[in-house]
């Protein structure tokens, strides 16, 4: 890639070649609303070899120095301005990369929609795509807010697909609300950052020396606005309404891509535009970050319906994002750069390990339901003997967000918690104090997070089917393998290759903090900061893993192959079993339910001990849902009924209202 | 102060405005209304003429010339027809009583001449004086419109109020371009036709043209 440096223009214009073929893509899919096999064997497969195009880019121009074009196209005075940083094409990478495997998933994941609304999902699926790539390209405020629009928006037709179902409809709703709100904060928050001289482009803003009191005002305007669409708590909550509601492949690129925008957009603001940073600003992201992972992964372990599951738990992910954020902020200020190269290597690391394997994780539960059409885990079971390809692929997403060695997961989170034990004392007392309580939250986190995917895999994949229906799943077709394989190959490759990654990100995190990580081992071992402290060798540890489990099959095999096995009358207490004997989702998350029931309110229907079919339904709901949101939608609905009362219907009345306010105007105007 | 002959005709014929104007607001009967209309539209074509005449400003006799075809011949005949299809009670029901609505309108009146006077010693045309009448107009035209509950008055509100718009137009500016008035004068047009459709749907809605049938309309 060095060898490509003198075309460091070329990268952008390629770029924004891109973005366009998207844009024509999707523009193209409604002119083919009659075929579904242009749909899916041309328009949806180029999209994807934009995506791994978009991939190459980003990955070619992560060491290239930034390229700026300004396009002759947006308002006049107010051309689109786009850069090519380090940063953007690090998210870049991610995006073409994640979504090129999404997109040949969906390829097969979208055959049986009818044309028509096949088209139309085209349209916004490929604007969606376009949007997030021009988000990360964008070097005005501007162009920012539009491809931002273009992205909230396209991600609002793509969750309510199925618009004739009324849920998915108030699902759709919220999401569009607080994105709206989201914006709104952005908006102003790049209002205060171009300080009143009208000139919206961030070339100005980095120059633009702002007072600690406006950059603090900025910093916590876009903590909002990107927090909106980060699902940060407490405006996480349209997350585990949205996701679930959109159709899978939607669902993988919103989770695993989307929410990335706002971590962007949160770096982008913080280390590049505002030219201070404070370190209470890391802080309260750090404080953010944990309650926001904490939270979601308590909700993720009680939750019954296998997508929202998943969305809760990216809320987790989140939130250990932005606990990274917070903490690369406080290394930062207090001017230990070498940590803060780890954290946000850490943070960066994690970044793309979520979008590989909370996508894998997504377009598994699609093939799931589109073999089953059943959500509900409490309906699932078994199924790793009908849909091998599935069920094996998923694990290794499984493993990977639980944070097994030798995966992807593992890696971001050891660097993150080894960033937190490395901490040689800062300058303030009582941030020394809490970072060994957020070194354990985290910990806790990724424990219960591995907790949550046992009993996502368990109950899904494993023990008997709990409905005679599942024997005839099929399989997942060959396009939603060959996707569901790119993603798991991708999530194994971070996995052992971590030193290498760590290399190909150093320029962003060179450019953010001034430094690099220093990697103190070789190219087998990854040993941050100091060889002494902590190292590991992906591949070593892979080598070892898979003798010791060839060494103990062969020993299995060996000593008890052959051997009479003798049935005892008992059968250790299981003389038949049924699938109604299994633990069920409701009951493996029940001791977190016991644990964490202050945070939660749970509806619960007990059957009757003589029910001859007994029923049991349990749902735990968001308690910040009815302490913070109904209120203030109460409030809304409340101060409409009031402006409600303008409307009488007498058309006299209102033809009093305009005359007063003309009658007032003049009496204005006149004095 | 010595004024020229035409335009102390201009003055009587705005002071002829204000007091059609004043009677619209006493009609009690629709037919009578639409006559006054067309009065009032004859009173504004003659002086526009006049002052197009007196200062040489062309475009304004095409103005009148609308204003005449429009205003005087066009949709007063169109009402004419309107009231005669529809059956409309011929009474005009008025929310205040006349004597009330009368005393509002005198009030409007004076605040309006307040109102233009700092304004028309801005203004560089020789009937500048006339603009508190222009005004004054406007602001009977709405109050008629808000005192009455017929469909059909509420549409002759409408245009007498556009008939002082241009009136105040013409004073302060000697008119808009004539692409403006033009488009107006369409604008009026089809806005009339629109609502004369308008007539007829609320009639067979409601059985009536009386707007309190409309309150249903709200929601809850």
């Amino acid at each position: 890639m060095f060898v490509l440096a003198g075309f460091d223009t070329h990268f952008l214009d390629l770029a924004w070649a891109g973005v366009l073929l998207w844009l024509l893509l999707g523009f193209s899919a409604l002119l083919a609303q009659r075929s579904k096999n242009v749909l899916l064997r041309l328009i949806f497969p180029l999209g994807g070899g934009v995506a791994l195009c978009m991939a190459a880019i980003g990955l070619a121009s992560l060491a290239a120095s930034p390229a700026t074009l300004a396009l002759p196209i947006g308002l006049p005075d107010l051309p689109f301005h786009l850069r090519l940083d380090a940063l953007s094409a690090f998210f870049l990478l991610l995006l073409g990369s994640a979504s090129f495997g999404v997109t040949v998933y969906a390829t097969g994941y979208f055959r049986s929609m009818k044309p028509a609304p096949l088209a139309l999902l085209g349209l916004w699926y490929h604007l969606f795509l376009a949007g997030m790539a021009m988000v990360m390209l964008a070097d005005d405020a501007y162009a920012f807010m539009v491809a931002w629009e273009v992205m909230a928006l396209s991600s609002y037709f793509l969750v309510t697909t199925d618009h004739d179902v009324p849920e998915i409809r108030r699902a759709g709703f919220l999401y569009l609300l607080i994105a709206h709100v989201g914006a709104v904060s952005l908006l102003l928050a790049f209002g205060v950052m171009q300080g009143g001289n009208g000139d919206f482009s961030f070339a100005t803003m980095r120059q633009a020396e702002m007072t600690p009191y406006w950059a603090s005002v900025t910093f916590l305007l876009a903590l909002f606005g990107f927090g909106a669409k980060a699902g940060l708590v407490p405006l996480h909550v349209w997350l585990p309404e949205a996701h679930p509601a959109a159709p899978s492949p939607v669902s993988a690129l919103m989770s695993g891509i989307m929410l990335k925008t706002a971590i962007y957009g949160l770096l982008r603001v913080t280390f590049d535009l505002l030219d201070v940073q404070l370190g209470w600003w890391g802080t309260l992201a750090l404080a953010l970050g944990l309650i926001t992972a904490l939270y979601g992964v308590i909700f993720a372990a009680v939750q019954s319906d296998m997508k929202r599951l998943l969305a809760w738990s990216s809320i987790e992910n989140i939130g250990i994002l932005v606990a990274a954020f917070g903490l690369t902020l406080i290394f930062y200020t207090d001017g230990k750069g070498a940590l803060a190269a780890l954290t946000l290597t850490a943070m960066l690391y994690h970044a793309i390990n979520h979008a590989f394997f909370k996508s894998l994780l997504f377009v598994g539960t699609g093939s799931v339901l589109h073999a089953t059409g059943e959500r509900r885990m409490g309906k699932l079971g078994g199924l790793i003997r009908f849909m091998p390809w599935t069920a094996w692929l998923t694990l290794i997403g499984v493993l990977a967000i639980a944070g097994l060695p030798p995966l992807n997961g593992f890696i971001s989170e050891w660097l993150l918690l080894q960033a937190f034990l490395l901490t040689p004392g800062l300058t303030q007392p009582y941030l020394n104090m809490v970072i060994p309580v957020a070194a354990a939250a985290v910990a806790l986190a990724a424990a219960l997070a591995a907790y949550v995917m046992v009993k996502f895999f368990g109950v899904i994949f494993l023990g008997q089917p709990r409905a005679q229906a599942l024997e005839h799943a099929h399989e997942a077709s060959w396009p939603e393998r060959l996707g569901m394989l790119w993603l798991a190959a991708g999530c194994l490759l971070l996995g052992l290759f971590p030193v290498q990654m760590i290399a190909t990100i150093a320029p962003v995190v060179r450019l953010l903090t001034g430094q690099a990580l220093i990697n103190a081992g070789n190219w087998l071992l990854i040993a941050p900061l100091a060889a002494e402290r902590a190292s590991y060798a992906p591949l070593l540890f892979l080598a070892v893993v898979l003798t010791v489990l060839l060494l103990s099959f062969i020993w299995v095999r060996r000593v008890y192959h052959g051997r009479v096995r003798r049935a005892d009358p008992w059968d250790c207490g299981y003389p038949e079993q049924d699938a109604r004997m299994q633990d069920s989702a409701e009951g493996f998350g029940q001791p977190i339910r016991h644990i964490f029931a202050a945070f939660m309110r749970v509806e619960r229907e007990t059957p009757d001990p003589f029910d001859r079919h007994p029923r049991y339904r349990g749902d735990s709901r968001d308690k910040l849902w009815l302490l913070l949101y109904q209120p203030i939608a109460r409030l809304a609905g409340w101060l409409s009924d009031q402006a409600a009362r303008l409307q009488h219907g007498r058309i006299q009345w209102y033809l009093m209202y305009s005359f007063a306010t003309l009658v007032f105007l003049l009496v204005f105007v006149s004095r | 102060m010595s004024l020229s002959y035409p335009l102390q005709v201009v003055n009587l014929l705005a002071a002829l405005l204000l007091l059609i104007s004043f009677a619209m607001l006493s009609q009690r009967r629709v037919v009578g209304l639409i006559t006054l209309f067309a009065w009032q539209g004859a009173a504004l074509a003659a002086s526009t003429a006049i002052i197009a005449w007196s200062t040489g400003q062309h475009h304004l006799y095409y103005s009148a010339a609308l204003t005449l075809i429009l205003k005087v011949i066009a949709m007063p005949w169109f009402f004419y027809r309107i009231v005669r299809q529809l059956d409309v009670n011929r009474e005009v029901e008025s929310m205040l009583n006349i004597p009330t609505t009368m005393l509002i309108g005198i009030v409007l009146v004076i605040f309006s001449f307040n109102l233009a006077l700092p304004i028309s010693q801005m203004a560089g045309t020789v009937m500048r004086s006339t603009l508190g009448i222009a005004m004054a107009c406007v602001l009977l035209a709405f109050l008629m419109m808000i005192t009455r509950r017929k469909a059909i008055t509420q549409v002759i509100g409408f245009l007498a109020m556009e008939n002082g718009l241009f009136f105040a137009a013409t004073s302060a500016t000697y008119g808009m371009p004539l692409v403006v008035e033009l488009g107006v004068a369409l604008d009026v047009l089809v806005g009339v036709f629109v609502l004369g459709i308008f007539f007829f749907q609320i009639r067979e809605s409601f059985e009536s043209l009386d707007l309190k049938h409309m309150e249903k309309l709200r929601e809850k």
